[in-house]
Formats: C-alpha cells, sequence, structure tokens
C-alpha cells in the first residue's frame, strides 16, 4: 500500500489489518511507551487547506508518536490560501522531501490528483477530500465499533449501524458505509430525502427517513453533523423541524438496544443533531473516538511508510 | 481539352459511387468516373472518402481575449486538419461578440487566417447576461451577415427574454442556438447527477436541469413561430422533447458533440479535468440514446463544441478546473468510430450531419453544397482504413485538453480543400506563409 | 535440508539453558522471560515452564515485539505487529532473559534492546537463543546458547516449532558456498 485515498479503493484485508496494526498500536500507547522509533528520519507534511484542528492534531500526535518529523502547513497564512495551485504546492513539498502528505481539502478528489500526478513522489493520505471520502475516519469508527461491540473478532459481522444526518454532504457517510459493509455490517441511512446523494440507491446500505422506526434495533447509532449553512439552502424547513425528526435526543435514546452505542465525528451540533444529555451519556463513545483516532492514524502511517523504499523501487 | 487544377481520383463519394472530381479556381467544374483530360495537380484517393467540407457550428475559438487558448488561426489550422470548411465562432469572447464590432474582426481575423470560413456567432443578450437583447440587427447587417445567435456558456434563462430573443431574430431569417441548462438547478455543479457523482461527492448537474429548458424552449418556439436550436443534446430524455416537437411540426434543431457520443460519466472516477466538460458526459443510456437519435434524425447536427483552455486551467483539482475540450481534430474519428464502425450511420448521412445540415442552420450559402458540378470546392478526402493515435502534444490548437490522448482512432483527414485551395495535404496542414 | 537439530536435542538443549539461567541468576527469583515473537515467545514460554519444573514456584514470562524498532522498516513490506506482554511485575530492576530462537546479524536484538528501554530499566539484559550462527553485524553476544551452528552467509536456518509448525526440528537449506 503506498497511498491511502478511498475506502473504496482498500481491501476487506487491508482494512482488518490496519485495524489490527492500531489495536497493538494502542496497547503500546496505553503502557508506559509514548514514543516509538519507527518512523525516525521521515518527514510527514500536513496539508491542511481546509480548516479542521482536531484532524490535523490527530495525525500530528500519530506522526509523532512514531518520531516521524512532522511539517504543519495549513491554509490560514500559507500560500495556499493565497491562490497557489496544488500543483505548486505539491511541488514544493516534494522539493522539502515529504515522504507523507496528509491532505485536508475541500475540492472532491484532491488527494487523488495529488497521488495521480507526478508532482511528488511520495505517500498521500486522504484526511478528507470535500464531500468525497474521509478514510481515516471510517477507520478508526470502525475500530471503535470492533473494541465495543465484537472485541476478538476480525470484522464487524452481524451488526447494524445507523448513520443519521446529512448524508449527501457527509464524506464521513460515503467512508463509512463503503467499509462498515466491507466489515460485514448491515448499515442504514437515516436522513430526509433532500440530504441524501441521487444514486444512493447503488450503496451498499439502506435508507430509510423515519428515525424512531430504526433506532430500536441498531448497535451503533453514528449521527452526522448539519453544517449551519444547509439550513439556507431550503434542505428542510429549520433547524427545530430537524431536530424533531433527526436529532438524538434522551426520549429516543432510551429506545435504543441494550448495549447499542452513540457515536459522532465532531465537532458536535449539541442541540442540533444531538442533545447534550446523549452526548455525555454512558451510550456515548465520542471522547473515545477521538483517542483511538491516533492510533488508527499511527497504524495507517506505519503501513504507508514502512517498504515505501520497496515500492519507490530505491531496494 | 483544357487543363484543371486539380483533380481528386478515385474517391468514393457520400453515395458510395466511386468517381473523380475536377476543381478548377473556387469551383468543382465536373465529377466523371473516369478523368483523362490533363491536370496540374493529381490526388490519387483510391479507398479514401471524399465529403463536402464539415461545417462546425459550435467551435470557441477564444479570441479576442483568450489568446493564450485560441486564436483565430490556430482554431482554423485545427479545423482544417479535422475537415472542416467552416467554424461558428462562440460569442464568449472577451469583450463578448455582442456587437458588430467583436463579429467583423472575428470574421476578417477568419478571411485573414483563410483556411477555412469563420462565421461569428452573436451573442442573444448583452454580456451574456441574459438580460437585454445584443444589437442583433446590426450583427445580422455587419459584413459578417450572422443569422445564428447564442448566450452559450450561459443559458438564456429567462422565459421572457428567450422569447423576445425567439420573436426578434425571425427579422433576420435567424435562429437562437440554446444551451439549455437551468441555473437555478445546476449551482456549483460539476458531473452528471447520478450513481457516479454520489460515490465521488462531486456536485450533482441532473439531466432534467437540461430537458427543462428544451421542454420550455421548444414550447416558445411554437408559440412565437420561431426558429430554435438545441446546443449539445447530451440526454436521452432531451432526446424524446425533441421527438416530439420535431413531430408537432415545431421548428427545432438539435446538436451531439462527438464526446458526448463516446465518452461517459464513470470517465470522472480518475479526478481528471481532462473530463470535465459543459453539459457534463452523461451514462451509457444516454450515449445510446443520442447515437440512435443521431441516426435517426432527431439530431440534425454533429458539433463539436471544440472548447480549448490553458495547462493551468486543467491541471488542478476538479472543481478548480475550466469545462471544455478540444473537439475539432478529432470529431470525424470519433464519429467515424461511433456511427460509422457500428453500422449505425452511412457516410452520406455525415455529410448531412456534419456538413449539408449545419450549413443550412447557419445560413451559409457558399458551404454545405453537395458534390457536384459548380459547388464551391469544400471538400474533405478521409482515409476510413488507417488510424492513427492522438498526442496532446501534437494538436495544432494552442491548448492540449483533448480527451482523446493515447487513443488509438481510426479514420485519416488525407486531404482538405477550401474554395479550391488545399489546406490540408497528405495529413499536413499547409504553413500560413505557403499559401 | 540438512537437520542440525531434532526434536530430543532441542528439548535437551532448552533444559540445559534453564538451568544455566537458574545457576547465572542464582535461583529464579528476580528473572523476567521475555519472547521475541514468534517462536521467540514460544521458546520463551517453554523455558519458563522447566524453569518452574525445577524450581517450583512459576517464573515471569512474557513477549517482546520489536518491530517498531526495526532499523530497517525502510527496506521491508510492512509487518503485522505481534503482542508485546509484559508480566504484571514489570522489569524494573530485574534480569530479563530475551529469548530467540536464532542469533545472526544481532540487529533483532539490538531492536529488542531498545524496546525494553522505553519500557523500563532492567538490572541486567540477558540474551538466551536456540541457535547461534554466527555473521553478526552488531558487538552483540548470547548469554547462552542451544547450539552453535556454523553457516554460510547464503544458507538459511530454519527453526519449526510443534507450536505451530507441527513438529520441533531445526534445519538449514541451502549450499556451502
Amino acid at each position: 500500500m503506498r497511498h491511502l485515498l478511498s475506502i473504496e479503493d482498500l481491501s476487506k484485508s487491508d482494512a482488518v489489518s490496519i485495524l489490527d496494526t492500531a489495536h497493538e498500536l494502542a496497547r503500546v500507547s496505553d503502557g508506559a511507551v509514548k514514543k516509538l522509533p519507527t518512523l525516525r528520519g521521515r518527514t510527514i507534511v500536513n496539508l491542511f487547506a481546509e480548516d479542521s484542528t482536531r484532524t490535523r492534531i490527530s495525525f500530528e500526535a500519530a506522526a509523532k508518536r512514531l518520531s516521524a518529523d512532522v511539517i504543519n502547513f495549513s491554509a490560514k497564512g500559507s500560500s495556499v490560501s493565497k491562490g497557489e495551485s496544488l500543483k505548486d504546492t505539491a511541488m514544493t513539498l516534494q522539493a522539502m522531501g515529504a515522504d507523507a502528505v496528509v491532505i485536508r481539502h475541500s475540492a472532491s478528489g484532491a488527494a487523488q490528483r495529488l497521488a495521480d500526478s507526478q508532482w511528488m513522489s511520495g505517500s498521500v493520505v486522504n484526511a478528507g477530500d470535500g464531500t468525497h471520502e474521509h478514510p481515516s475516519q471510517a477507520l478508526l469508527d470502525a475500530f471503535t465499533i470492533r473494541k465495543h461491540l465484537r472485541a476478538g473478532a476480525h470484522d464487524l459481522e452481524g451488526l447494524t449501524v445507523a448513520i443519521v444526518g446529512d448524508v449527501l454532504h457527509s464524506r464521513v457517510a460515503r467512508s463509512n458505509v463503503l467499509l462498515l459493509s466491507k466489515l460485514g455490517a448491515k448499515v442504514i441511512l437515516v436522513a430526509p430525502p433532500t440530504l441524501l446523494p441521487v444514486g444512493v440507491e447503488s450503496w451498499p446500505a439502506t435508507v430509510s427517513y423515519d428515525f424512531d422506526s430504526v433506532i430500536p434495533f441498531v448497535d451503533v447509532v453514528m449521527m452526522l453533523r448539519v453544517q449551519q449553512e444547509r439550513m439556507s439552502d431550503l434542505y428542510f424547513p429549520n433547524a427545530r423541524e430537524y431536530s424533531r425528526y433527526f436529532g438524538l435526543n434522551a426520549d429516543r435514546m432510551k429506545s435504543m438496544k441494550q448495549g447499542s452505542i452513540v457515536m459522532h465525528p465532531g465537532p458536535m451540533n449539541r442541540g442540533l443533531e444531538i442533545s447534550a444529555e446523549v452526548a455525555d451519556s454512558a451510550r456515548s463513545v465520542i471522547t473515545e473516538q477521538v483517542t483511538n483516532g491516533v492510533s488508527v492514524r499511527m497504524a495507517i502511517l506505519y503501513v504507508l511508510l514502512t517498504g515505501s523504499a520497496l515500492e519507490a523501487g530505491s531496494n | 481539352m483544357n487543363s484543371i487544377d486539380v483533380v481528386i481520383k478515385g474517391a468514393k463519394l457520400p453515395n458510395g459511387t466511386v468517381s473523380d472530381i475536377c476543381i478548377q479556381g473556387e469551383h468543382v467544374v465536373d465529377v466523371v468516373k473516369d478523368y483523362s483530360g490533363p491536370a496540374t495537380h493529381v490526388v490519387e484517393a483510391t479507398g479514401c472518402v471524399v465529403l463536402p467540407g464539415l461545417v462546425d457550428l459550435h467551435t470557441h475559438l477564444r479570441e479576442p481575449g483568450r489568446e493564450d487558448a485560441e486564436t483565430v488561426l490556430s482554431g482554423s489550422q485545427a479545423g482544417a486538419k479535422g475537415g472542416f470548411t467552416a467554424l461558428s465562432a462562440m460569442a464568449n469572447t472577451s469583450p463578448v461578440a455582442d456587437t458588430a464590432g467583436v463579429v467583423e474582426q472575428v470574421y476578417r481575423l477568419g478571411q485573414e487566417a483563410g483556411y477555412l470560413d469563420v462565421f461569428p456567432i452573436g451573442a442573444v443578450t448583452q454580456g451574456l447576461r441574459g438580460e437585454a437583447l445584443s444589437e442583433i440587427g446590426a450583427m445580422a447587417d455587419s459584413v459578417a451577415r450572422v443569422r445564428v445567435f447564442s448566450d452559450d456558456g450561459h443559458c438564456v434563462s429567462d422565459p421572457l427574454v428567450m422569447r423576445r430573443a425567439l420573436e426578434y431574430i425571425k427579422k433576420f431569417d435567424g435562429v437562437v442556438a440554446q444551451h439549455a441548462q437551468d441555473p437555478r438547478m445546476t449551482v456549483d455543479s460539476q458531473m452528471n447527477e447520478g450513481i457516479v457523482s454520489a460515490r465521488l461527492g462531486l456536485k450533482g448537474w441532473p439531466a432534467v436541469a437540461e430537458e427543462a429548458i428544451i421542454a420550455r424552449d421548444v414550447l416558445l418556439t411554437d408559440h412565437v413561430n420561431s426558429r430554435l436550436h438545441i446546443c449539445h443534446l447530451t440526454t436521452a430524455g432531451g432526446v424524446e422533447i425533441i421527438r416530439w416537437a420535431k413531430a408537432r411540426g415545431i421548428d427545432v434543431t438539435a446538436e451531439v458533440t462527438p464526446h458526448h457520443l463516446l465518452l461517459t460519466d464513470d470517465l470522472a472516477g480518475s479526478y481528471d479535468p481532462v473530463y470535465k466538460v459543459n453539459p457534463p458526459l452523461r451514462t451509457e443510456h444516454d450515449v445510446h440514446a443520442l447515437r440512435e437519435a443521431l441516426a435517426d434524425g432527431t439530431i440534425d447536427i454533429v458539433a463539436t463544441d471544440h472548447a480549448p483552455h490553458p495547462l493551468e486551467a486543467k491541471e488542478c483539482e476538479w472543481q478548480e478546473a475550466a469545462f471544455g475540450m478540444l473537439g475539432l481534430e478529432t470529431a470525424l474519428s470519433i464519429v467515424q468510430k461511433t456511427m460509422i464502425d457500428s453500422g449505425m450511420m452511412s457516410w452520406e448521412q455525415v455529410a448531412e450531419r456534419m456538413s449539408l445540415t449545419p450549413a443550412r442552420i447557419g445560413r451559409y450559402a457558399d458551404q454545405g453544397q453537395q458534390l457536384a458540378k459548380g459547388a464551391f470546392a469544400n471538400l474533405v478526402v478521409i482515409n476510413p482504413t488507417k488510424s492513427w493515435r492522438v498526442d496532446r502534444d501534437l494538436v495544432l490548437s494552442n491548448s492540449s485538453n483533448t480527451p482523446y490522448h493515447g487513443h488509438e482512432l481510426p479514420g485519416v483527414v488525407e486531404h482538405t480543400f477550401f474554395k479550391g485551395k488545399q489546406t490540408v495535404i497528405n495529413g499536413e496542414v499547409i504553413s500560413k506563409g505557403a499559401k | 535440508m540438512s537437520i542440525a537439530l531434532s526434536a530430543p536435542d532441542i528439548k535437551r538443549a532448552l533444559t540445559r539453558i534453564s538451568h544455566e539461567i537458574l545457576e547465572r541468576n542464582q535461583g529464579s527469583s528476580s528473572i523476567v522471560l521475555l519472547g521475541i515473537p514468534t517462536r521467540g515467545a514460544h521458546l520463551a514460554a517453554r523455558i519458563a515452564t522447566i524453569i518452574t519444573e525445577i524450581e517450583g514456584v512459576a517464573v515471569p514470562c512474557g513477549t517482546l515485539d520489536i518491530t517498531l524498532f526495526r532499523d530497517d522498516l525502510r527496506l521491508r513490506a510492512p509487518k503485522a505487529i505481534m503482542p508485546t506482554t509484559i508480566p504484571p511485575s514489570g522489569i524494573e530492576d530485574k534480569d530479563v532473559i530475551l529469548v530467540d530462537d536464532v542469533l545472526f546479524s544481532g540487529r533483532t536484538i539490538r531492536a529488542a534492546l531498545d524496546a525494553l528501554g522505553e519500557i523500563g530499566r532492567p538490572r541486567t539484559v540477558q540474551l538466551a537463543a536456540l541457535v547461534d550462527r554466527g555473521h553478526r553485524e552488531l558487538p552483540i553476544k548470547a548469554d547462552f546458547v542451544g547450539k552453535n551452528l556454523p553457516t554460510s552467509k547464503s544458507q538459511s536456518v530454519r527453526v519449526l516449532l510443534s507450536e505451530i509448525d507441527g513438529r520441533d526440528e531445526v534445519g538449514i537449506e541451502g549450499e556451502v558456498l
């Protein structure tokens, strides 16, 4: 594996091996060892052309625990925001000797453009591209689900996961639908019809407009963030009505199955898609998702950057 | 017996008969079985097909304004290479071709280049803004004799403006060439809305955004009894509407581009913007509907929508990239591949769809004539048994945004004649100085 | 392939190593056995069992994966990370016996020393290897050796253990060049 661009081109066995590696790395981090020499001397660039503090610091922590040198190249104050082309940025990173570029970008396909171009030779990790995919988020979500509900197993066979909210604009939803179904889980998308893409019928998931009818049967409820700007774009009448049909509040949580969990990729709109009681409840694994994010991203960097000299043909 | 300037020997005419074509000055002076008299130049064309010079009703030449992408000269050379003897220069230049001054400038540049006729298309509305009518009369009466009016790149979306334009052009025997795209339904749209856009997370461009405008405009055309041309039809649903309108007797014509006859939306999966085009590539289902409609005449013509862009407009993220692809040099090969080699159309139909009918729609009297005694000697000699490999670094256009780079395509344009003058000899465009 | 150690040979070698460990450390009270996965971990478990039989008390035994500490990660296909299990009593101030199947270049042991350093500070670190085949690339030496096997670099030593391979055997593959 040279790049991580999408869940679509990740095989089930590659996905399981990343989760297994993350599992061992989490055990290392749990213990006394906080830093591993694994990627000493390697340079990892966080190229964040779109604001996302949590994803960036998660990748940064992962890289640093593996002793890589981390360079943060973020939109604010960098040339990316001054209209420099992706090509020029990539060639700059190449000139700096980046072994891997972790890219967050508002354009769908930006990570793939970077990987397919001849502009740079390092590994590319997609840390979220437009409304396309966010593979590391899906991997950390699958890791969290497996840890809670399928400890000791390889995959998620037999579980049912509801993904609730703005599926249309969500890269987290796209990656999770592909990964969770690949790992054997049944996925139900719950959203207003306006926030589901045309073509969703081709996805490995079923669709429901009725949250209440779905909630008693699922093992995992994964809430998606509703962007403020959707309010003004005719997707639903107003926040109150959205909350009434698709928000997860304490009342709805009561009908959840024994042992089921609540997830959210963050940042949350408390009171809109999720109520404070739910977010802070015992079912919520939201802060744990953040912790697991670091282990999963360590695993991704480990898998991509070991043997990289082999793939680059310099051996 | 008098000597003639050129004889083209042994080529197959569109109707399938093998004849020799005799050219003297600007005209075809004879089409005979075996010409045995003297000629200054003999063009051996056995095994080739000869068609009337191709006429493109939809070309972006970028001059004035974006000469780095294309000039009238470079576009003319690319056109000649592709077998064209007439191009129609779209109005979305900078400044916009919405006055007599601009269309006369473009027309003159075409005459100076001398490779083919460049017929400017006038903007329907001032600045393509869709609000006030441009100087349609002044452009029609100028030396450029504009008959085709289009805001292409933008849709004339206001129904009242469209109605007025359709009515007004009747005075000049004009036609409105509509770029059918509802602007509200396609804000920031990137590609065909469907299974592929859902997967790629690129904002969808629904077929209905095109079809709703076509439906509205054929009804308006019927109502005011005018003439409408639909640019670059891309959807199976649009074909149905045109078929219905024609059956009803509405004076509407439609075009399809070569790329919409061949390429589909799944190519966006590479996120390579060379496949980003307006209107977008559609599905396999649409491609088949378009081919059938072109064969049965529901779609009247093939037009290239040749849209050159500089490298930096395509070497970037998909959503930052410009819409459009090159078409002039590959159009005939794509039509051969999709329509002739598949057995769906004859060369005679190709002559109609790519020369006779577009010339009739544009009222280009000297173009699109049957290859017969007395016609202008505008013609193209194609070797349909040869193939060639597209190389974006070798195109004559100033830009290189062809979606066919590396493709092996059938059909080689061996010779092009524009008013008796040879512009392409053995596949090579003559240089500017040589004329 | 020629057989260098048979199943009974391996059993005898491990028994001898166990006695030597006890002798060197004056009993089992301070020792911790750490096997390097995969086969070293099984050998460590066997030695632990033998020592327990001899001494009558359980001896702490764990595993130490060194994958993340290797110095050739850039050049090798990514390897699955194996579990590291440190006994609850820890390694602080203990006599840690690293156990591996074959001692060759010494690079694995270098990585193991680094890994150990991240976990704690043992009083001593000793090394037991079932086979020492020579060709060291680093100044590292085994304290307890099952058998010294002179080999050429082109040969490879294959250790089979019944826990994973179905039988016990050590063989040498390839010709002496």
